[in-house]
Formats: structure tokens, C-alpha cells, sequence
């Protein structure tokens, strides 16, 4: 059987689905971040199977270096903040940083 | 006997190694465990879009997920690592609402994944080195928002720089 779109987008799928269950119940912050990371992976695969299978030029690899690109800038900054928050709070557990609910 | 090809065979294996270690991520205790599947994760995706005809995209991959993204992760992993919190239970909105969320919307997303009637061009790209075309497509067409790129990536320079400062009190 031909290794086909289909293929590459339920990959796709599962690695988003997986990044969304880690965004949803992880507490620490960096488990948070790491769960964005795979959610950015995710739609990098389906930008590179499209490029593939559905066009001619090179359009989705060039979006799919600047989603790399932005990837990188977004855990620098995430990554700073994350370990301000551990200057601050003496943990990175989410449910600790609630300080700002009445 | 129908012939026997590799390819799918290959991508298979990388495509297990990728979904097996995202599932790593997703459902280790440790977040040091969760690190290294990440790791496992971002090379399975790169042996992916070498096979998808993407050979600049996966060196790029590697070289910056991997060896920039990646350790960097590593860095705040074992800078704020207490040994405490392995007992800690790592649940914020509970296992059972979030496996539900999961499974709708991936029953709603996989539907609409398969259903879709895919506009599957008959241009097979072959794979030629993608390097030049990349090149020139970012100084030509999007040579605005790699312009941008380069002042996104200033600002967020900056902006580390000026949040892991310490404050001079």
C-alpha cells in the first residue's frame, strides 16, 4: 500500500491530540511548553505533506521553517519566563501561581 | 507474490518512534523522561520530512529543534528539577475530563481528515534538493515576512535578555 496524504495527516493527528493532552493536564510549566512544542510539530507535518502531495512549488516549507523559526523564539521567551517564575515562587506548579484569583 | 517495497515499511518504523515517543511526552511522570521522548519526537518528525521530499526542512529541524529548542528545554528542566516533585501528582484538569476532550476532538478531526475529498495534485515532487528553491522563494516572494522573522527573533532576544535580568534593588 502507497504511503499516501492520508497517512501523514493521521500522524499528524495523534502527535496534536498527544501536545493537547499535555497542555491540559500537565502542571508543571516547562511539561505545558513541551506539549506546544509538539502541537507546532504536528501542523509541520501536515504544511510538508501538503507541500508534497498537494502543490508544485515550495510554499509549505518555507511556512514550515518559519513555524521552526517561531518555535525557537517562543521557548526562548517561555523558557525566561518560566524560570523567573521559579525565582519567584520556589516552583513551577501552575496551581501555584494563582496569587492574581480572589 | 506481490513485490516487497521498504518505503512503507520505513515509514511505519518512523512514524511509531514518533507517536511512541509523543505518547512519552504526554504520559511520563518524570519531566525529565517527558524531555528526552521530546527529543525522540523531533527526530522521528525529522526522518518524516526527509521522507515527505523536505531535506532542508529536516537539517533545519535537527539543527534547531533538536540542538537549539530542545537543549535549551533541557536547561529549565534541570535548572528548576526538584526531586520532590516526582510524587507530586501531575494532574491540573484530571485525567478523565482531558482523555475526553482528546477523543472528541480528534473523532472530529479525524473525520474530517478522512472525509475530505484531498485535492491530491499529479505532480509527484521527486526529491530534488530543495535548498535553492528555499533560498530563493525567501528573497523573492516572502522576502516581507522573513524581514519580519529576523525582527521577531531580535525582539524575543531582547526580551529574554531583559526577563532573566536580576533586578538591581
Amino acid at each position: 500500500m502507497t504511503i499516501g496524504l492520508n497517512h501523514y495527516l493521521i500522524v499528524s493527528l495523534l502527535v496534536f491530540l498527544l501536545g493537547l493532552y499535555c497542555v491540559l493536564t500537565r502542571r508543571n510549566a516547562i511539561g505545558i511548553l513541551m506539549g506546544v512544542e509538539l502541537v507546532l510539530n504536528s501542523a509541520n507535518i501536515n504544511y510538508l505533506a501538503f507541500a508534497h502531495f498537494g502543490s508544485a512549488n515550495y510554499d509549505g516549507q518555507i511556512f514550515a521553517i518559519f513555524v521552526i523559526m517561531l518555535a525557537a523564539a517562543e521557548a526562548a521567551i517561555g523558557l525566561a519566563i518560566v524560570l523567573g517564575i521559579y525565582q519567584t515562587f520556589d516552583t513551577i506548579d501552575v496551581e501555584a501561581t494563582e496569587t492574581l484569583r480572589g | 507474490m506481490s513485490e516487497f517495497s521498504l518505503a512503507p515499511l520505513l515509514f511505519y518504523l518512523i512514524a511509531a518512534i514518533t507517536v511512541v515517543s509523543a505518547g512519552g511526552v504526554a504520559f511520563s511522570r518524570s519531566i525529565v523522561y517527558s524531555a528526552f521522548s521530546l527529543m525522540g519526537t523531533l527526530l522521528g518528525a525529522a526522518g518524516l520530512y526527509v521522507m515527505l521530499a523536505a531535506d532542508f526542512v529536516a537539517v533545519i529541524q535537527v539543527l534547531i529543534y533538536v540542538g537549539g529548542i530542545l537543549v535549551l528545554t533541557l536547561f529549565a528542566v534541570m535548572l528548576t528539577h526538584r526531586i520532590a516533585d516526582v510524587r507530586i501528582s501531575n494532574r491540573s484538569v484530571g485525567g478523565l475530563p482531558a482523555l475526553l476532550i482528546i477523543a472528541f476532538v480528534g473523532l472530529v478531526m479525524g473525520r474530517a481528515v478522512l472525509g475530505a475529498n484531498w485535492h491530491v495534485a499529479d505532480i509527484s515532487n521527486p526529491p530534488v534538493p530543495t535548498t535553492y528553491a528555499i533560498g530563493n522563494g525567501f528573497l523573492t516572494d516572502y522576502v516581507l515576512p522573513f524581514e519580519l522573522a529576523s525582527v521577531v527573533l531580535l525582539a524575543a532576544l531582547i526580551g529574554a535578555v531583559v526577563l532573566s535580568r536580576k533586578e538591581l534593588r
